[in-house]
Formats: C-alpha cells, sequence, structure tokens
C-alpha cells in the first residue's frame, strides 16, 4: 500500500472524492501544527474543564456489583459532561481547531442526536455557524435533541436518503462539504471517515482513559482488569481504550448493538457481522451483502445504528487486542431499566448496551477484580422510545 | 492504439453516463445502443452503489431504483459483455470502491478485461489510494482514470503525470447534478494538464445543455453527461432511449460546431 497515512493494520486511509483532498490535507497539517502547541493545549484543557466540566467522575457502582456479586464496577461518567455525552469532547477539540484554521461554518452528522447537540453549541461558544444533518428517522426517534439542536443555534437538515438513519447523514454531510469547503469544517462526530478524523477525534477523546488511569490508580492503586464502552463508529470506546492499550492486563471490549439478533437482519452489529470494505472513507469492517452493497443496518439505539466501524477498533479486533461482543435492544433496554432502578442514573440507550454486557460478565469474575465501563451518555433523550418498546405511551 | 484514445482521435468526445439497469436493463442497453448510434464516442456505465456519496439527488435515485430492480456487479458485466459484441466505441465503469473491493480486486478487473470494459472510475478512490487496484488494472490493461477538481490545484500536475486513458475534469464543487452555470476556470486547469500529460481531458459534472457542452468541450477534449441523460431515462421511463438519442444527437452537434475553426 503506497499511502500509509492514517493507518492501523489494513485500515483506515483516505477514500474519498479528489474535491476533498486538499481539504483533509490541510485539516491534516492544522491538526498535526496544533496538537502540540502549548497554547492551543490550554485553551482545550479549559474548555474542557470550564465548560464540558471535566474531570468526568469515576464511581463506584456499589449496589450493581453487591447485586451482580462478582467484580466491583466503576463508571466512567461521560453523561456528566456538558451536553449529556462524551462528544463534548470532541467537538471542543475539532471547533477550536476549526476556528483557528479560519473556518467560520461547522457541519456535521448526527445519529441520536447527541453529537448534533453537542456540535450546536458551537453558534454560541465561539461564533460559528452550524448545520447538523440528521437521519429523518432519528429526527422522529430523538425529537427532543432536534428541538435542542435548534434551541443552540443550528440548523438541522433531515436527511430522507437511503436508510434516513446515521449513515445517510454522514454521506450527505460529505456531500455538503464537497459543495462548500472554503469556509467549512466537518466535525465528524466519530473515529471513522478519512484520515485524519479517525486519530484526531481519537486523541480528542483520549482524555476518557487518561483520567480513567489517574482515578482507579488514585482509588485502587492498580490498574482496572476491564475497560469496556459501547461501539457505534467507536469514539468513546476508543477514548476508554487508548491509554491502556499497552497495559496488556487490561481487556478492553466493545459492545455492538446487535439490533434483534446477529442472526437477523435486523442488526448493526458490525465486527460481529460484517466483513472489511471501503466506505465513508476508510478501509475498515462493513455490513454489507455479497456484491458490496451497504446493509441496511438496524438498532433500537440511533446513536449505534451504523453498518461501520472506526478502523483503529478494525485493527485491534485484527490484531486480538481488544474483543467486541454484541448486545441485542432487549438486553440493552433491561440494562438501561436495570441501571435506572439500581444506581439511579438513567443512560442512554447506547451505553445501555455496555451495561447490559457487564451485567454478564461481572457475576463471572472474581470480587476482587475491576471492571470499568463508559457511561458515554445520558438517557433522557431515550425514555419515549424505550417507553414505546414496553408498549406505553408518553 | 487503445480504444479509449480512439475516441478523442475526431474531435471533441460525447461522454454518455448510463446507470446500469435505470429503470430496468433492457432499458439500458436501449439507451446505449441510441447514444452510440446518435454519436456517443464512449459510455459510462454506473454500478449501482447503496450509498453514492458523490452523487447528487437524479443519480442517487437511479442507483436506488436500479438496486431495487435486483441488479448487481454481474448482471452489469453480462450487459457490457452482450453489448461489446456489437459496439465498438469504449466503455468505462463508473462506480464506488466497495465495490470492486467487495468482488475482489483481481476477479472484477480480469473480468473487466474479458467482457470488453476499458477504463475504470472511482470517485472515492484518489491519487494517494489508487494502488490499492493500479497494480491490478495495470495487469489486466485497464485504465484507471484519474480525476481532477476545481479544488485540486497544486494536485493538479501530480495527478495529471500518472493519468492513464482520459483525464476526468470534475467542473463545479458538489456532487454530480445538472448546474445553470459552470464558473470553474477549466481553462487554467487544461493549462497545466497539457503541460504535464498528453492524454485527453474530458469535462463532466453539472453540463446539461447543448451550449455547456460547447463551452465545456472547447475548453477540452470532451464533455461527460450523467445525470442530464438520467433525468431524461427518469421521465421517459422505457420510452427513454429515443429521447436520449435525440438528445446526444443534439449536444453532439453542439460540440461539431463549437470545435470547428479551433
Amino acid at each position: 500500500m503506497s499511502n500509509k497515512k492514517g493507518r492501523f493494520g489494513i485500515h483506515g486511509g483516505q477514500y474519498i472524492p479528489e474535491t476533498l483532498m486538499n481539504a483533509v490535507n490541510e485539516l491534516e497539517e492544522a491538526y498535526e501544527h496544533y496538537k502540540n502547541n502549548n497554547k492551543f493545549s490550554e485553551e482545550l484543557s479549559s474548555l474542557f474543564n470550564e465548560y464540558a466540566g471535566r474531570p468526568s467522575l469515576l464511581y463506584f457502582a456499589e449496589k450493581m456489583t453487591d447485586d451482580l456479586g462478582g467484580a466491583k464496577i466503576y463508571l466512567k461518567r461521560e453523561d456528566l459532561n456538558h451536553t449529556g455525552s462524551h462528544k463534548i469532547n470532541n467537538v471542543l477539540g475539532q471547533a477550536l481547531l476549526a476556528k483557528k484554521m479560519g473556518k467560520t461554518r461547522l457541519i456535521a452528522e448526527t445519529g441520536a442526536g447527541q453529537h448534533g447537540v453537542a456540535t450546536a453549541t458551537a453558534p454560541a461558544l465561539m461564533g460559528m455557524e452550524c448545520v447538523i444533518f440528521m437521519g429523518e428517522e432519528d429526527t422522529k426517534r430523538q425529537a427532543l435533541n432536534v428541538y435542542r439542536m435548534k434551541l443552540l443555534g443550528a440548523e438541522v437538515v433531515p436527511v430522507r436518503t437511503g436508510t434516513a438513519t446515521l449513515k445517510d447523514a454522514v454521506s450527505e454531510a460529505m456531500r455538503e462539504w464537497t459543495k462548500r469547503i472554503d469556509d467549512t469544517h466537518y466535525c465528524l462526530g466519530s473515529v471513522m471517515g478519512p484520515h485524519p478524523f479517525p486519530t484526531m477525534v481519537r486523541d480528542f477523546q483520549s482524555v476518557i482513559s487518561r483520567e480513567i488511569k489517574l482515578q482507579i490508580l488514585e482509588k485502587e492503586g492498580r490498574l482496572p482488569d476491564v475497560v469496556m464502552a459501547c461501539v457505534g463508529g467507536g469514539s468513546n470506546a476508543i477514548g476508554s481504550f487508548y491509554h491502556f492499550i499497552d497495559d496488556e492486563s487490561v481487556s478492553l471490549i466493545g459492545c455492538e448493538a446487535a439490533g434483534r439478533g446477529i442472526n437477523t437482519f435486523e442488526t448493526a452489529a458490525t465486527i460481529s457481522t460484517g466483513k472489511p470494505g471501503i466506505f465513508h472513507g476508510m478501509k475498515s469492517y462493513f455490513c454489507q451483502d455479497g456484491f458490496g452493497q451497504i446493509a441496511p443496518v438496524y438498532s433500537i439505539s440511533a446513536g449505534l445504528d451504523y453498518p461501520g466501524v472506526g478502523p483503529e477498533h478494525a485493527d485491534l479486533y485484527d490484531k486480538g487486542r481488544a474483543e467486541y461482543v454484541a448486545v441485542t435492544d432487549e438486553e440493552a433496554v433491561e440494562a438501561f431499566e436495570y441501571l435506572s432502578g439500581t444506581e439511579g442514573i438513567i443512560p442512554a440507550i447506547e451505553s445501555a448496551h455496555a451495561i447490559a454486557y457487564a451485567v454478564k460478565l461481572a457475576p463471572k469474575m472474581a470480587k476482587d477484580k475491576l471492571i470499568v465501563v463508559t457511561l458515554s451518555g445520558r438517557g433522557d433523550k431515550d425514555c419515549a422510545s424505550v417507553a414505546k418498546y414496553r408498549g406505553e405511551l408518553i | 492504439m487503445s480504444r479509449i484514445k480512439r475516441a478523442f482521435e475526431n474531435g471533441k468526445a460525447f461522454v454518455a453516463f448510463i446507470t446500469c439497469g435505470f429503470p430496468d436493463i433492457e432499458t439500458t442497453k436501449e439507451c446505449v445502443r441510441a447514444a452510440v448510434k446518435n454519436g456517443a464516442d464512449l459510455i459510462e456505465f454506473g454500478i449501482p452503489f447503496s450509498d453514492p456519496v458523490a452523487e447528487g439527488p437524479v443519480i442517487q435515485k437511479a442507483n436506488a431504483v436500479a438496486l431495487e430492480g435486483g441488479i448487481t456487479t454481474d448482471i452489469c458485466f453480462e450487459t457490457v459483455n452482450e453489448l461489446r459484441k456489437e459496439i465498438n466505441v469504449p466503455f468505462v465503469f463508473m462506480t464506488y470502491s466497495n465495490i470492486v473491493f467487495s468482488y475482489g480486486a483481481e476477479r472484477f478487473i480480469a473480468k473487466c478485461k474479458e467482457e470488453g470494459i476499458d477504463g475504470l472510475i472511482l470517485p472515492d478512490l484518489p491519487f494517494e489510494e489508487k494502488e490499492e487496484f493500479h497494480p491490478v488494472c495495470k495487469k489486466y490493461g485497464i485504465d484507471l482514470i484519474s480525476l481532477v477538481a476545481p479544488t485540486s490545484d497544486k494536485r493538479i500536475a501530480m495527478i495529471a503525470k500518472e493519468a492513464e486513458g482520459f483525464l476526468y475534469i470534475v467542473s463545479s464543487l458538489g456532487v454530480t447534478g445538472t448546474r445553470s452555470e459552470i464558473t470553474t476556470d477549466i481553462k487554467s486547469i487544461v493549462k497545466i494538464v497539457r503541460e504535464n500529460t498528453d492524454i485527453p481531458c474530458a469535462v463532466g459534472f453539472g453540463i446539461k445543455t447543448p451550449r455547456q457542452a460547447g463551452e465545456m468541450s472547447g475548453a477540452s477534449d470532451g464533455a461527460i453527461v450523467g445525470s442530464a441523460i438520467i433525468k431524461i431515462i427518469e421521465e421517459n421511463g422505457i420510452n427513454a432511449p429515443e429521447k436520449v438519442g435525440e438528445y446526444v444527437k443534439e449536444m453532439k452537434t453542439a460540440m461539431s460546431n463549437s470545435s470547428i475553426g479551433k
């Protein structure tokens, strides 16, 4: 392969239209310049601490631990961040960078609306114009977040093509970027797309594992045995894994959305059911048919309802460094209810996929073992759809 | 001489893009026959893709309809095979990297050679990633066609130097689809291209009217038209071939007139 840029093993790369090549090259240059720039780091830290409310807590889930009777469970509370999820970490980084690059307009895709809401803080915070692309199906599932984005000053464009979900929102945001590049930065929300996005977004999200490491050492005096997180594109998971990748004793587990089950067509579990492919700017694993047509995936969680996964996850899987498990809608909904009832914390339905696997895994582990589960977001936005899943209209 | 090169030998070339299987495969074949009969110099077959990120609404819809109708990569190959027996103009495939990757690069490109495809256009495969398929294309003598865009700037020379078949000049920012005006300075792009390669260049994206075709091919070696043809097919369904033929004739005439005296 001639282009080693942005590769994770065989995955990654820059499979995008020529029209965008100078834009991603310019972005890479700017990122390389600013990532080691002290002033940029200080400004970003200040936004993290003063605006987003970092560091986020590492909370010992004592009731859950007692109830499950196995490993000790800690929750990394990204749900407590401003705007309610880990997405703000990446948005603050990219918005600050875009501003330094002289861009005045941000565009972004969103699935559940968490990334959209985080990006929509930019108009007020940074004085930038903001347009969010969201699958029409998702605008219905996540009406509250649509309202929040508009309230914050963003324009929300419902995407009606394809399955009208996250993948189509990404395609439409990419199309929009090819139309208007000069003043516009595409604030991609996950560790996916063409280089430098997977690396840059990971770096901005790696604050999660940096904090977990410090916090767990302070609380327990040792590293955790397991770090787990939900995986759609995979940004909160890679953020949670990153500083543990070289710590071989720490098991890394990504929880994918199985939807109605990995043996059905209504699934979004990319690593469990997909195969290598090239799409949305990257080589990675994708759910697709025998001719390479991207599959219309499904999950109750709009944020995990994506047919691909970030290239670094694909590589961690290939190398056997991380394990990826599939969690069904039903299991996620049970976990959503379980955490609410056990700890008084309503998790995002995305994060509930990780909770669900923790509920399965913890009882099988000894009491002196440590599990850290990243709670990527809060679940207010999901109450209506979970209620509906349970046959209750609110 | 390669079929692609020959297509640019007799004046300005008209390149017609047709999505395979829109609205059905028989109409596709008839439209290709009509286009060639009326002067199309090169046929660009679109293999439909579920998520065509470089396409505007018209071709997106054509892709979706074709896929719903059950079109597969194999059916596209069969169609080419059948048309190749009676048509001598060059054929190229326009599709997305995953279609080739999923089929297996070696298997796909060998089959291109076997069925009579001359070149391959992959809008999501930029210069930096062309090694993904280029070595195999070279092995089988299939031209991997490069694109330059209005934003390519300093990249034009680099791309042109290694370009094969013909160079596809993207006329405008954004996705495929007709535009009332093309504002890019095509002549200065072509000038840089000419300094770096002898291969012909054709302009695509946004061309609809005979006047635009005349202007764009006047500034280069040819015009590529996709969305305008697909729109005619969309509006006329199975009666489209005749209309496509008339349209190609009109465009080709405008292009010949504009090249007189140049």
